[in-house]
């Protein structure tokens, strides 16, 4: 936070204790949230009956049998990506620092033309179901798969509890329910989306919520726009002459380039390695659809983060930083309050009802990829060979959904109140450093050997998680230390370079002559998919 | 010859798909490094209540997106018929 607006805030502050305390509904029982909220359970269990019907096979299950359409699966890739902790997050950093929060807003986004340059295509036609379908096309499956499915789980469970433990508390503060229950409630719905109604349920609940989050989004900042005869330099100049000239430039947030670079690194390289966004590719026909989806899906997500600038700046301005972080500390509640001051109680439940279905959406999809990696990567490819029944491998997929979200559920209980935000940043960073390069190396160099890229995953995964347990993020955030082993607070800086340098060297000591004269025939699938 | 198509082919779209990922590194790096080194050029007022920091964030946005739609024009139109000429 920049210095002139903390001296404000507390000034503030002092004002306001003297005053009234802020008055918002909020952490009280919402009943138009919970008849909105209703409304979209009911919606989504309709779609999910709707689609256990015609879930039958494993490419059903896994894949939605491929009959996505490139918009439809644009707004399931939004869907999946648009996470709580960016609408309430960014909306909130933006109101209580200005500038400094926008920087995430842009980099949540410089990921998804990555995908699409390097990713999207050669995945859609080498893969079936996981990105592991794609490492080990011409590689040794068991060490591959094996590999990858531990780079998978650790990218999914880590994003899990971050999400889980955001919506307890989220739930708490806008339900009033207790944090076991908003867990539950969470838990219950997610499994029975993706263990009845499979992908084809998980792609039309990420629709629907794009939809609401968008609309919610784009009808909030309209609502504030309006307040600023709809000019957004108006709204800034506002904030501008109540802050301070310092909200509008950067601030404390990038007080360490290295830092700035090493989470830049981690957000554009992760979102190439994330499984639950890697396995929607797979829903499409065809590499073309897979193509157009990301161009639908960046469109959307960076609408949505460029409408994050005028709901931060919105909600400094009509909600002001001091009512914000008196009503949660890390400013979590800007978009609600912003929410509640234009709109009142009503529009306050909507966007709780939003911000919950968010949630709820994203914990869907990485379940199942969750699952798709336990059950087809490692079950299905390790344990049985490749020789299961389409019945077993259904039921495999199934028995793997119902694990994933008990255990999702019991870490969501183990770690309430911890600090997990940091969370997020990990999953991109192992997802950076264990599964993209892995793709990268096996889909565009021929010398790469399974030996290579084995390393190259598992060495990802490890010096990530090693790394950030010597980070100030756990060494003095969280278990107080006073000072730390490694000085960056995400690791892909040191963690990506690494396991590309593991992956080429280890690649070129050793050899495989399968991987090598399989790369023709790989390289026209890549281009060519099925008709090769 | 057919091989001897795809494979310059395949070559074309890595080069382009690693040209257009390198324009990303440079425009995103760049603004962070911006930040990171020039405070105070990031928050000078080009307009009034629109910082060049602000400006810059919602031009990464855009271009990002804007170089998604070059890809795939280029990718439906140039490397799909090529790709139609060599199957057929």
């Amino acid at each position: 936070m920049s210095a002139p607006l903390l001296t404000l805030l507390q000034a503030a502050a002092a004002a306001l204790a003297d005053s009234t305390a802020p008055t918002t509904s909020i952490g009280e029982p919402n009943r138009v949230a919970m008849v909105f909220f209703f409304i979209f359970i009911s919606i989504t269990l309709g779609i999910t009956y709707w689609a256990a019907r015609r879930t039958r096979t494993t490419e059903d299950f896994y894949a939605a049998g491929r009959s996505i359409s490139a918009g439809q699966n644009g707004f399931a890739l939004a869907g999946d990506y648009m996470s709580a902790a960016s609408f309430l997050g960014i909306a909130g950093l933006v109101s209580t620092t200005g500038f400094d929060g926008l920087i995430y807003s842009t980099g949540w986004l410089v990921g998804w033309p990555v995908v699409l340059f390097l990713i999207a295509e050669p995945l859609r036609n080498l893969g079936k179901y996981t990105f592991a379908d794609v490492v080990a096309a011409r590689l040794r499956q068991t060490p591959v798969r094996i590999a990858a499915a531990i780079g998978t789980l650790a990218t999914v469970i880590f994003y899990l509890i971050a999400q889980m433990v955001g919506a307890g508390g989220l739930i708490k503060l806008m339900f009033g329910l207790t944090y076991e229950t908003a867990i539950i409630v969470v838990g219950a719905a997610m499994i029975a989306y993706v263990l009845f109604g499979g992908m084809i349920a998980t792609t039309w609940v990420q629709i629907v919520k794009a939809i609401l989050l968008l609309g919610g989004a784009t009808i909030l900042a309209f609502m504030v726009l309006a307040k600023f005869h709809y000019s957004p330099t108006a709204l800034f100049s506002a904030a501008a002459s109540r802050y301070g000239d310092a909200v509008l430039a950067p601030g404390k947030l990038v007080a360490n380039p290295a830092d700035a670079v090493s989470l830049g690194m981690a957000l554009m390289f992760g979102t190439a390695g994330l499984p639950h966004i890697l396995m929607r590719f797979y829903t499409v026909p065809d590499a073309q659809s897979a193509r157009k989806s990301v161009f639908y899906a960046t469109g959307l997500i960076g609408f949505f983060y460029l409408m994050t600038f005028i709901l931060g700046f919105g909600a400094m301005v009509l909600v002001t930083p001091e009512t914000i972080v008196a009503v949660d500390k890390g400013g979590n509640m800007a978009a609600p309050l912003l929410a509640e001051a234009l709109g009142g109680t009503p529009f306050l439940g909507f966007i709780a009802a939003v911000a919950f279905a968010t949630i709820l959406a994203v914990v869907a999809g990485l379940t199942l990829s969750g699952a798709a990696a336990l059950s087809h990567d490692l079950w299905v490819s390790v344990a049985r060979k490749g020789e299961a029944t389409p019945i077993e491998q259904l039921r495999v997929a199934r028995i793997a959904t119902v694990a994933l979200g008990i255990i999702a559920v019991f870490l969501g209980i183990i770690f309430k109140g911890q600090n997990v935000a940091f969370m997020v940043s990990l999953a991109f960073a192992i997802a950076a450093s264990a599964n993209f390069p892995a793709l990268l190396l096996s889909i565009f160099w021929r010398g790469c050997t399974t030996r290579g890229v084995v390393t190259s995953m598992l060495v990802g995964t490890i010096s990530t998680l090693v790394l950030i347990y010597l980070s100030p993020t756990i060494q003095i955030d969280i278990l107080k230390h006073e000072t730390a082993h490694f000085p960056l607070k995400n690791p892909a800086l040191i963690t990506i370079p690494l396991s590309f340098a593991v992956g080429i060297v280890v690649s070129l000591l050793s050899s495989d002559p399968e991987a090598r004269a399989k790369f023709a025939a790989v390289e026209r699938r890549i281009h060519l998919g099925a008709k090769a | 010859m057919k091989d001897a198509r795809l494979r310059a082919l395949a070559a074309r779209r890595t080069r382009f798909a690693i040209a257009l990922t390198a324009t990303m590194i440079v425009m995103y790096f760049g603004f962070i490094l911006l930040i990171a080194f020039d405070k105070t050029l990031m928050g000078r007022l080009v307009a009034p209540g629109l910082s060049l920091g602000i400006l810059l964030g919602a031009l990464v946005i855009v271009v990002s997106w804007l170089l998604t739609w070059v890809y795939v024009r280029w990718a439906n139109t140039h490397y799909d018929r090529e790709l139609a000429e060599i199957t057929q």
